[in-house]
């Protein structure tokens, strides 16, 4: 996004990729519209973490690009090395924060207030939603900000019944909120035909990826240079601890180059970027660039995540049809109840899945256990297992006949989850390498909870044969793992005290104005919402800044 | 089998496995630039490589593919509507799993043991050897977990994995799929559930739904929105 801004403001950009181009519209890197005998793998995710297919190029582990943990302390830490990076893959779920999710603290008393408010924001979404197209339906709920939406599709069948099991128990669900284009914004991109794959990146350019909706239009002036394969290592500085460039390493010869800059905007995923930030040590900035306050790489924080799956008699031997629909959820409940109320402090909005979906790598697995859900017309259970043209039948008829749905919450941000660098450990480009300490604090587990009551009475209300056992305390309520929801931010907060945060309110760093932070770093909190959308209205909003900022003469 | 046998017949099979004989075999040192990199569905270099690689070997033996061959035919057969597991190619992708999910490898190739030594103690000859009633009898006793002796734990595991990879392998091929009745991944205009299926199960879209939901006639039209952010549709 800054690059787009920047170079369309008339400013000459360095864009630094530490992966290759990528583009889904070329024929090399396209996976969209592919069947999965294709693959020799059918897709399983045996090389690509989310399945042969998924775009996201890299995974939870890099070869020679290690990170470690402390203290047995759990932390996973998902890298796309691409340009684009992990927006090539994402779920496109694209929500505003509302003005609740900016001023926390003063409702609960945890964690920090953002330093700016909703309404410091709500121009940069509603250009961010006419820019880039997100689908939705104007609700009119508080702290679910409207935008400017384009039409949502209509739910398929496992929605309906979610609807219905979901009212009986006073949950709301309205239509998702997605950047896909049901409709053409412009003709620079094209428009949604419901395959499903926006995890596969789409070729014409459908759906949001930085790489097609903001490097495209900012490579278009010739004002901006692409150098992929470009690892940073650190931000250069000079004797008065201004920023004057980065060094990085070109993969292909691993050799160490410099590029300078007047200004310099990290944007490398909130964990990359306070990596670079803590290597980035001069006589000036000893402990890393602008961190005499120790703040960065702390409060770290990832969304809480926790799921249920059930099984719909009703949708047994079900009729066919297309149900692709756009990739994702065309339903979504958001966060409904008063924490005033209830045993823990923050929110979660619930995801929805389910439906006749590609056959892909792994399907038809589970009927050691999942046949006896099959009954004969006397309601005798087939027995698990087996073998033969009655298996090959029941294969058939159990097809799109599994619901599930996905909690994703609010975590507190604590100082004591954080990254650092490793003091013993390298990659192979010699850069030290992160260590992560994160561990859930009871808030997180009791949503948890809360998630888990809620799933088993929405699936039962819907008619469902619930999946599994209830994961209980002993399993934090099937809290995911931190770090594997891949909504990590906070490494390098906004806040008006220098002492106790990274950026300012415009996300420049407090003890080197040249330098900015426009990735999810500069969260102070992030709300039950997935980031993407607040971090494009933040990123043009600095972005806009900084083009003041030089006009002013104070850069 | 000796192991110098072994050998011969993994480098035979190698070449007979079918998948794609455009692959010859690569002796180990050689440029790896000269690996046939035979897949292309987006892959990065890295991806064709590892691919590669994992194209030039097999797993089954000779003797342990016949064995894969009959039982993926038991669990996947021929019926009315579709062809059989080793018409749609499932033993050559469940070889291609071995590789590329090492961990697989033990379950399988024990299992396959298991259930000679078993064919061994009950006639006196080996799995292949053995009529359909007599490889039946040894597979009843492992295809149904519920009801398997507490003994036969280890073959049910093997049969499990083997039931899981010889389905997925079949309905994720184009015959599996056709079988299956998936008519996606291809342009479509998502309209919504079909009137009929709504009506089948007793639902319909609510009047606010589909007021705000597209109407397929205006995907193609350039969105505008009026200064409160409301569409305007036309």
């Amino acid at each position: 996004m800054a690059a787009k801004v920047l170079a369309e403001a008339g400013y000459k950009v360095a864009l630094m990729e530490a992966g290759g181009d990528y583009d889904p519209a070329k024929e090399e890197h396209r996976t969209q519209m592919r069947w999965p005998w294709e693959s020799p793998r059918r897709g399983a995710g045996t090389v690509r973490p989310f399945g042969d297919f998924d775009a996201a190029i890299g995974g939870w582990d890099i070869e020679g690009e290690p990170y470690t943990r402390k203290n047995g302390t759990s932390f996973d830490w998902f890298r796309s090395r691409m340009l684009g990076g992990r927006t090539n893959h994402w779920g496109r779920i694209s929500l505003r924060f509302g003005p609740l999710d900016f001023k926390r603290k003063d409702q609960d008393g945890m964690g920090d207030n953002w330093p700016v408010s909703y309404d410091d924001v709500k121009p940069y979404y509603d250009k961010v939603d006419k820019l880039v197209g997100v689908f939705g339906s104007k609700e009119g709920i508080y702290n679910e900000p409207d935008g400017f939406f384009l039409p949502p599709p209509k739910p398929r069948l496992h929605e309906l019944y979610v609807k219905k099991g979901a009212q009986k128990s006073k949950v709301p669900v309205i239509p998702s909120r997605l950047s896909v284009l049901t409709r053409k914004i412009n003709n620079d991109r094209g428009v949604c035909f419901f395959c499903a794959q926006c995890n596969r990146a789409c070729q014409v350019y459908a759906d949001f990826s930085s790489s097609t909706c903001l490097v495209k239009p900012a490579m278009k002036n010739g004002q901006t240079d692409l150098y992929t394969y470009a690892m940073v290592r650190e931000v250069l500085t000079d004797d008065k601890g201004m920023a004057t460039g980065v060094a990085y390493i070109y993969k292909p010869d691993m050799k160490e180059y410099r590029i300078s800059a007047k200004v310099v905007i990290l944007a490398a995923s909130a964990c990359e970027t306070a990596r670079i930030m803590l290597n980035s040590k001069s006589k000036y900035h000893p402990n890393g660039i602008s961190n005499s306050s120790g703040v960065v790489g702390r409060y770290l924080h990832d969304s809480t995540g926790a799921d249920r799956m059930a099984f719909m008699p009703s949708l047994l031997d079900r009729d066919r049809y297309n149900e692709d629909g756009v990739g994702g959820l065309h339903v979504y409940s958001p966060w409904w109840l008063d924490n005033k109320k209830l045993d823990f402090p923050r929110g979660y909005h619930i995801e929805y899945w389910g439906g006749m979906g590609m056959p892909g790598y792994g399907f038809g697995f589970g009927m050691e256990q999942n046949r006896k859900l099959l009954l004969d017309k006397m309601g005798v259970p087939a027995p698990n297992g087996g073998y033969g043209a009655s298996l090959k039948k029941d294969i058939r008829r159990i097809y799109g006949a599994f619901v599930g749905m996905s909690g994703r919450g609010e975590s507190i941000p604590q100082y004591d989850n954080y990254c650092e660098i490793d003091p013993n450990t390298v990659d192979k480009y010699g850069i030290p390498v992160l260590r992560f300490h994160y561990k859930w604090t009871e808030h997180e587990e009791k949503q948890a909870r809360h998630m888990q009551d809620t799933f088993e009475e929405i699936l039962t209300n819907m008619g469902g044969q619930l999946m599994g056992t209830k994961p209980g305390a002993d399993a934090q309520y099937g809290l995911a793992a931190p770090g594997r929801i891949i909504h990590e931010v906070g490494t390098t907060r906004m806040g008006d005290d220098p002492k106790t945060s990274v950026l300012n309110s415009y996300g420049q760093a407090h003890e080197c104005k040249n330098l900015f932070v426009v990735d999810g770093g500069s969260f102070v909190s992030q709300a039950d919402k997935n980031p993407t959308w607040t971090i494009l209205a933040l990123s043009w909003r600095t972005s806009d800044y900084i083009v003041d900022q030089i006009k002013k003469l104070n850069l | 089998m000796d192991r110098r046998e072994n050998l011969k017949l993994l480098i035979a099979g190698s070449i007979g496995a079918g998948y794609l004989l455009t692959t010859g075999c690569t002796p180990k040192g050689e440029d790896p630039k000269n690996l046939k990199l035979v897949f292309d569905y987006g892959r990065t270099e890295e991806e064709k490589l590892h691919d590669a690689k994992l194209m030039e070997e097999t797993f089954f033996t000779e003797r342990e593919r016949k064995m894969i061959d009959i039982l993926v035919d038991i669990i996947i057969p021929k019926d009315e509507i579709s062809c059989s597991a080793t018409e749609a190619g499932v033993p050559d992708f469940i070889d291609f799993m071995m590789r590329d999910y090492p961990k697989f490898q033990v379950t399988m190739r024990g299992g396959l043991m298991w259930l000679n030594a078993r064919s061994l103690d009950s006639y006196n000859k080996e799995f292949t050897a053995c009529s359909e009633e007599e490889r039946m009898t040894i597979i009843d006793r492992i295809a149904f977990p519920d009801q398997a002796l507490p003994e036969d734990g280890q073959g049910v595991a093997f049969f499990n994995q083997l039931r899981n990879l010889t389905a997925t392998g079949f309905f994720t091929s184009k015959q599996g799929i056709a079988d299956l009745g998936y008519v996606g991944n291809r342009p479509n205009e998502w309209d919504g559930v079909p009137e009929e299926v709504l009506q089948k199960h007793g639902l319909s879209y609510d009047a606010r739904t589909l007021e705000v939901c597209l109407k397929k006639e205006e995907r193609n039209m350039i969105a505008n929105w009026d200064a409160e952010g409301n569409l305007i549709r036309s």
